[in-house]
């Protein structure tokens, strides 16, 4: 069956800001979706909220909507649009969740839009609990015993039915929120209210216990035809009650026979067609009895999900791609396999290498949340690598992480894995509880000489993935052993089998120990002929001969396959440009990055370079085979991307796209000769080394807050006092505004001081700063060619200076500076990327107090707001720069001027607070953010609404506000509460704000305090009586009170704001929603088509009038 | 803390001993130092490599590898074990076994045994911790040869390679003859393993049952489970059993395994098919594919590197649908070549080899794939049932 005629256009949602549980992996499979579509010359209308995506770029798609994925929204772009038909199974449970309401509201069928991939009733079959599991067992398969639930007292008559230990999950929620294992009847009550209240229908499913069996996926795909392949066999080696997301994962699948396989197998298929997924791709999960191989189906997402794109990037098989073929009437037989390019896409991958998946947690950036792993997935990011052995595959996820250690051995800084004596109990219990760094403890158990079938008794591990450690640990000892006698003992032969088994340089020199360096090793290990080959993932094991290159390392002593790029016509060697990735995501790093890599791999492409990327993170777009010309997925450290470099002897490395993790291996890399390009690493050391880069700003005439360096409380009071309190204090040798704090006053210094100064010496100080209180932050990328600096744009933070920028929301172009300090701030950026001698992107962080303008940092790399910024102005800066780094000039590219576009664009944040019980959301100089979204409007108000409904914040347009301010802030919010009351909103406060309003004369009704009495505030937001709350704390003073009244809200879901500057924002979105229907209007009306010529005319006044602006 | 969980059958199995170098060297001269496993004896046989990921016991056990020394594409062979239930024949056939790892540690409940013990047993050597891959990229670039793996170190290079290329060749001799059935048995076990697959329309107890004479050119037993499964009673027969003798026990149809070689060899059977096809239904696997061909005045040739693997996908032309397939042949049919009498049902969609035949006016059809899987997916065990049909059909007309 070939491609559909009958149908023009196709509307494709996206699954918006990256969230713990959805990341990246969407923009992945819609932009190959959209891509794939277009190829077939479908008219694509695209819905996302989230900028920092391929997927949003003009040219991805015909009509490119960056607008808030709700329900209203969508449905008012499906009457503007008229598509032929909708494709949700791509942008996650948020894409799936918004047809599902589009459908059931009469959205689809009022405008004639056909649902395509899954239908209405499949999609209910496999989300709704009850239905799912009916229908398994129609087609005779098991599932857990469970009774469902709709309130406390039903839960209760099913727990006694079902029994402790259960499982509780909630129905329609994503990433298992709000769900649990319960082990005794307190917590049973608590997960269940919570998941009771996640639910998007008050659905919970109390279920039988699997806890300890072994965990499968497989991800399958159906055409029309109802041909039915497996794509990929997954294996978690946590075992059942750990999240698939937050598991260690290995494909494929290792222990099973192949009976057992297969009756998953057919398992799997008979699932596909019962729950009627007609087209497209599908991940079926499985838990087997290790006792018995009893096998029972634990879910189905009837969509691609994070295990798909796994999966493809573990298979080389393009599942989200596909889907979109299957969706439009292609069947599998009739698109072909990318890779090999004559066999079709109807056959089964077989891979003849091992993959591991490692997850990546930031519990680090949330204290005093349980880092227990749960049904609820918790890590915000994952790597995952490739080996052609289990443990060779595992030591590299190890070293991708980013975490500082660089394999199974020897983790840097943690207790357990010294080799102290250690209480056995203590290791079993850790053994038993997963949490983050279980693997540790099972390196620990194996080096106390536990044996493996105890280690697996107590943690459910199967025994063969701990053998496979064990080998590792036994030969870590061999390998101390022989290391004695010095590097120099170390032969080829057992360089080559230490290399095989994984270990890196690194780890080798720690067991040489002394002076001996991983540079030492690298070079010994070299001149014994001991190198990495590398081979292609292509699908077929080496059966047919395969055209991607898609490599990996290894350390086997054979055959090398890495064929350099040539040139079509002239067949002569091309010119090679390396970009490094950005690793793991982890809050502070994440899509925005890798959507700069990705286009500077586009723009090099465009230029005739052949395109060399690397990275671990198989979640991004640039890890897709088809976004660059060479893909290695390895991990992102000195050694393995040395390695590369003599590879493929590229032309250019470029570094300063992927974030941190790229950066900080420039200046090992520029040692080692490697030919980076861009701003010189002098530079980049220069902007990140205090005194060079206040040297820097006082050659340049530009204010920095008064600061100082200290080792210990007295000098960190002494600096202090200097300055003047409040402080921002924090540790020079952490990055990544990890345990950065605003103090205010003599004692939480010295609190401070003890909790992370006894690790500060005069080399690594503490830093204190002078915090500029009062002050809007301000947020400047530009772009250099080494001559001309022009300036990409200026954001105002909405949140005042102390938030960390990327928790703020902000506006482009600024909705409050003068145009003299505008001028000033353009003007100061120029000065500053001359100075550094920035030869690309560049990112300025200041700080306004009244007219006064402090530099607070200077990043000359691709920043954050990169994407957001690109969007806003409609010019594609990280391709421009990239563009900058080999040479050409911005004249040439064409972007010589300042785009000051005539509509504003406002970046929110999103948080994982909710995944995180308990914790505090107050807002700080750390980054808790995972994702954001964009909201695009004329007005400023509007813009802001966009973004508030995009990060999911539900804007009231009537009911009840609670206010609590801070003293500071008393004067100024009666102006704002005037306008909630303006707007028909009622007011609640606590005492000191109630008295301040009433003396105003501003209607308002005094709450209790939760110390005052009952009923408190608290009473209110569990009563759903509130339905905004503006909670400005006091810096001071540590008040529960204000902390209570914040998670609760996080509880239940009433946005909650902690700035005047946010809510007075809020107060104009607010106005504007209530009087006006939110407008739809796609990025390609907002900016001129530039990418035609590739080289767009830039000025002020390139850009179009949206289409239906006329409405105000 | 909760007493630990026992698992006592996933103790032991666990093969602690270091494994001791051994060779491989193959008749284009490339010579490779790995470590032994299995048998300490050396062995030269034809290098086929599968690409399946699971299954590893049935294809030691498939009577089809005899003369082959197998190299399997998934790096890690071996991690749960061996069992009573996984094997397709009494006894292992294949020269030799490369793998990238033989697992050290055996995990499932199933397993009775570990692979390097199985292998012992069984007078095999295995090979591993060599680059299986560019093995795997040899064979397909340059077609199927001879290897020899040996723990001898001493020797040179040269001397192993001349040892290999002086080796008798493997291809013309007669492999059926020694792994089929000595005598005739009757074969009444249907699938007793409760991880055997479900066939889509399995014989009901109620069902008639049919007599089929089976001949075992190097039959996998699963292929008789899965007859027995659809309702024959089996006669399972020597190779070399003339027509006559099959048609005096009046079977309401015939059976052609699989089994080991060049088809071309088995001039006997292709004799005895021959008569047989006018008489009765005839239904044929992989070498018994080949065999009707040759029937029908068919040729076949021997492929570059032949298909062995559990992915191949195969179009059945009448329904149009695909079915992912476990194959292990080296020769194919010749499609250019086929005679007027016969048409093609099924077809290889990664390079559009014959993979399925049918007489246009006899009953008799026949598969060069492997659709009782053991391994490999389950996509074609409807083929049994249409044999069923095809007997039924002929018996009504």
């Amino acid at each position: 069956m070939p491609r559909r005629q009958d149908l023009e256009s196709i509307l494709i949602l996206g699954s918006g800001p990256i969230v713990i549980g959805q990341a990246c992996e969407f923009d992945y499979s819609g932009t190959q979706a959209c891509k794939a579509l277009r190829e077939d010359g479908f008219r694509i209308i695209l819905v996302n909220s989230n900028p920092a995506t391929i997927m949003t770029d003009p040219e991805t798609a015909d009509r490119t909507y960056i607008e808030p994925i709700t329900p209203d929204v969508v449905a008012r772009i499906i009457e503007k649009e008229r598509p032929d038909a909708i494709l949700p199974t791509l942008g996650g449970q948020t894409a799936l969740n918004c047809a599902m309401k589009l459908a059931d509201g009469g959205v689809l069928e009022r405008f004639g839009v056909e649902m395509i991939g899954a239908n209405r009733d499949a999609i209910q079959k496999a989300e709704g609990r009850m239905e799912f599991r009916e229908a398994m067992e129609r087609i005779g398969l098991e599932v857990a015993r469970s009774r469902l639930a709709y309130s406390m007292d039903e839960a209760r008559k099913a727990v006694a039915e079902i029994g402790l230990p259960c499982v509780i999950r909630p129905g329609f929620t994503l990433g298992g929120t709000g769900g649990g294992i319960a082990y005794n009847m307190d917590e049973f009550e608590a997960i269940c209210r919570n998941g009771l209240d996640q639910s998007m229908n008050s659905e919970l499913l109390i279920e039988e216990s699997i806890i300890g069996w072994k965990e499968f996926e497989l991800e399958v795909m159906r055409d029309r035809k109802d041909n039915v392949v497996v794509i990929c066999s997954i294996e978690n080696f946590d075992p059942m009650g750990v999240h698939t997301g937050d598991s260690i994962t290995v494909a494929p699948a290792q222990t099973l026979t192949d009976r057992e396989y297969q009756l998953m197998r057919d398992a799997a298929q008979r699932v596909m067609r019962e729950i009627g997924v007609d087209t497209g791709g599908s991940n079926v999960q499985f838990a087997i009895n290790p006792r018995d191989g009893r096998m029972i189906v634990i879910e189905m997402n009837p969509r691609v999900s994070r295990s798909s794109a796994l999966a493809s990037k573990a298979t080389g098989f393009p599942i989200a791609k596909m889907a979109a073929k299957l969706a439009v009437g292609y069947s599998l037989d009739e698109i072909r396999n990318d890779i090999t390019k004559v066999t079709p896409a109807s056959f089964e991958p077989t891979i003849d290498y091992c993959v591991v998946k490692f997850p990546r947690w930031a519990f680090e950036k949330f204290p005093t949340a349980d880092s227990t792993l749960t049904t609820q997935m918790k890590s915000v990011g994952e790597v995952m690598a490739i080996g052609r052995t289990f443990k060779e595959a595992m030591q590299k996820a190890l070293r991708s992480l980013e975490t500082g250690r660089s394999g199974f051995g020897e983790v840097p800084g943690k207790p357990h894995t010294k080799a102290r004596p250690v209480d056995r109990e203590e290791v079993r219990a850790n053994l038993a509880t997963p949490r983050q760094h279980r693997i540790d403890w099972i390196r620990t158990a194996l080096l106390m000489s536990m044996s493996v079938d105890e280690i697996s008794d107590y943690s459910g591990i199967d025994p063969w993935f701990l053998d496979q450690l064990a080998e590792l640990v036994e030969h870590e000892r061999v390998l101390a052993d022989r290391a004695q006698a010095g590097l120099a003992a170390l032969d080829a032969a057992f360089l080559r089998e230490t290399k095989g088994l994984g270990y890196s340089d690194r780890q080798i020199a720690r067991a040489v120990g002394g002076t001996c360096t991983e540079w030492q090793v690298r070079e010994h290990r070299k001149a014994l002929g001991v190198l990495p080959n590398y081979k292609l993932v292509d699908t077929c094991a080496a059966e047919f001969e395969s055209y991607t290159p898609y490599y990996y390392s290894t350390y086997e002593a054979g055959e090398d396959e890495v064929r350099p790029i040539t040139d079509a016509t002239t067949g002569e060697r091309k010119q090679h440009v390396m970009v490094l990735g950005g690793g793991p995501n982890r809050i502070g790093q994440g899509i925005e990055f890798d959507y700069c890599c990705v286009h500077a791999a586009f723009a090099l492409s465009e230029l005739g370079f052949a395109t060399v990327m690397v990275n671990s993170n198989p979640e991004t777009v640039s890890t897709d085979f088809d976004t660059s010309d060479m893909l290695f997925f390895e991990p992102l450290t000195h050694e393995d991307v040395i390695n590369i470099v003599d590879r493929i002897a590229p032309r250019g490395i470029i570094v300063q796209f992927g974030g941190q993790t790229p950066l900080n291996l420039a200046r090992g890399l520029q040692d080692a000769g490697a030919p980076l390009v861009g701003t010189h690493v002098d530079s980049i050391d220069a902007a990140e080394d205090r005194d060079l880069f206040a040297r820097v700003c006082r050659r340049i005439g530009l204010a920095q807050p008064p600061s100082g360096m200290a080792s210990n409380f007295a000098e960190a009071e002494a600096v202090a006092e200097r300055v003047g309190y409040p402080v921002v204090v924090r540790p020079s040798f952490v990055l990544g505004g990890r345990a950065m704090e605003i103090v205010y006053e003599r004692a939480s210094l010295e609190r401070y001081m003890e909790r992370h100064g006894a690790e500060a010496t005069s080399e690594r100080p503490i830093l204190v700063d002078k915090f500029v209180e009062g002050a809007i932050e301000v947020d400047v990328d530009a772009i250099s060619d080494g001559e001309m600096v022009v300036i990409g744009g200026i954001m105002e933070h909405i949140e005042e200076a102390g938030v960390h920028s990327g928790d703020s929301s902000c506006s482009l172009p600024p909705y409050s500076l003068s145009e003299g300090l505008i001028a000033e701030i353009a003007e100061a950026t120029k000065r500053l990327a001359r100075e550094l001698k920035v030869i690309g992107l560049m990112n300025v962080q200041y700080a306004v107090q009244g007219a006064r303008l402090f530099v607070l940092e200077a990043n000359p790399r691709a920043s954050r707001t990169v994407p957001f910024v690109s969007k806003a102005i409609g010019h594609p800066l990280a391709k421009y720069a990239a563009r900058a780094m080999l040479g050409d000039r911005l004249t040439a590219i064409g972007f010589t001027e300042q785009i000051e576009p005539p509509h504003f664009s406002v970046k929110a944040p999103v948080f994982p607070f909710n995944k995180f019980q308990g914790v505090d959301t107050i807002l700080g100089p750390e980054m808790k953010s995972t994702g954001e979204v964009m909201g695009i409007d004329k007005n400023f108000g509007a813009a802001f609404a966009k973004a508030m409904l995009g990060a999911g914040i539900d804007l009231p347009r009537e009911g009840t506000v609670f206010l609590s301010v801070r003293d500071e802030d008393k004067r100024f919010v009666i102006g704002q509460a005037a306008r909630l009351v303006n707007l028909g909103l009622q007011l609640v406060a606590t005492s000191g704000t109630a008295r301040t309003l009433a003396n105003s004369g501003i209607p308002v009704q005094r709450v209790f305090k939760v110390h005052e009495g009952r009923p408190h505030v608290l009473d209110l937001i569990k009563n759903r009586e509130v339905r905004l709350i503006i909670n400005t704390p006091s810096g001071r003073l540590e008040r529960s009170d204000d902390r209570q009244i914040r998670s609760s809200s996080v509880s239940y879901k009433v946005p909650c704001i902690t700035t005047l500057a946010a809510s007075s924002a809020t107060i104009q979105a607010l106005e504007w929603i209530r009087n006006r229907e939110l407008s739809v209007v796609p990025l390609q009306d907002y900016h001129v088509q530039q990418h035609a010529t590739g080289a767009p005319a830039a000025s002020g006044a390139a850009v179009s009038a949206p289409a239906d602006r006329a409405r105000d | 803390m909760a007493p630990p969980r026992t698992r006592g059958r996933l103790r032991g199995n666990v093969t602690r001993t270091e494994r001791q170098p051994a060779r491989l060297a193959l008749e284009d001269g490339l010579v490779l130092t790995g470590r032994g496993f299995g048998a300490d004896r050396e062995t030269i046989g034809e290098l086929v490599f599968n690409t399946s990921i699971t299954g590893y016991q049935e294809i030691l056990t498939d009577p089809s590898y005899r003369g082959q020394t197998v190299l399997l594409t998934q790096p890690h062979i071996g991690n749960y074990g061996v069992n009573g239930e996984d094997e397709e024949s009494g006894r292992l056939w294949l020269s030799g076994l490369i793998v990238r790892e033989a697992a050290r540690r055996t995990s499932s409940f199933r397993a009775v045994g570990d692979l390097h013990e199985y292998l012992v047993q069984h007078g095999v050597p295995g090979i591993e911790r060599v680059d299986t891959r560019m093995l795997t990229r040899r064979v397909r670039d340059a077609g199927a040869m001879r290897v020899l793996i040996t723990r001898d170190l001493d020797s040179s290079a040269e001397t192993l390679v001349e040892r290999v290329r002086s080796a008798p060749s493997i291809s013309a001799e007669d492999h059926v003859a020694v792994v089929t059935t000595p005598q005739v048995i009757e074969w009444t076990r249907s699938h007793e393993s409760p991880f055997a697959a479900r066939s889509p329309g399995a014989a009901g107890p109620e069902a008639l049952r049919l007599r089929v004479v089976a001949y075992d050119f190097g039959a996998k037993r699963n292929i008789l489970r899965s007859l027995v499964a659809s309702g024959f009673d089996l006669t399972v027969v020597p190779a070399n059993t003339p027509a006559e003798a099959v048609l005096e026990r009046d079977p309401d149809g015939v059976f052609l395994s699989n089994g080991p070689g060049d088809p071309a060899v088995v001039d006997y059977a292709v004799r005895a098919a021959r008569a047989l096809v006018q008489k009765v239904p005839v239904f044929g696997i992989c070498l018994g594919h080949q065999i009707l061909a040759q029937v029908f005045g068919a040729t076949t040739f021997k492929m570059k590197f032949g298909h062995h693997g559990g992915n191949q996908p195969v179009m059945d032309l009448q329904t149009e649908k695909v079915e992912i397939t476990s194959q292990n042949h080296s020769f194919a049919v010749d499609p250019e070549r086929l005679p007027e009498s016969v048409e093609v049902t099924h077809v290889n969609l990664n390079d559009h080899t014959v993979e399925g035949l049918r007489h246009r006016e006899l009953p008799t059809f026949s598969v060069q794939y492997h659709p009782e899987a053991a391994p490999g997916p389950h996509d074609a065990l409807y083929l049994f049932d249409r044999f069923r049909a095809l007997i039924e059909g002929a018996r009504c007309s």
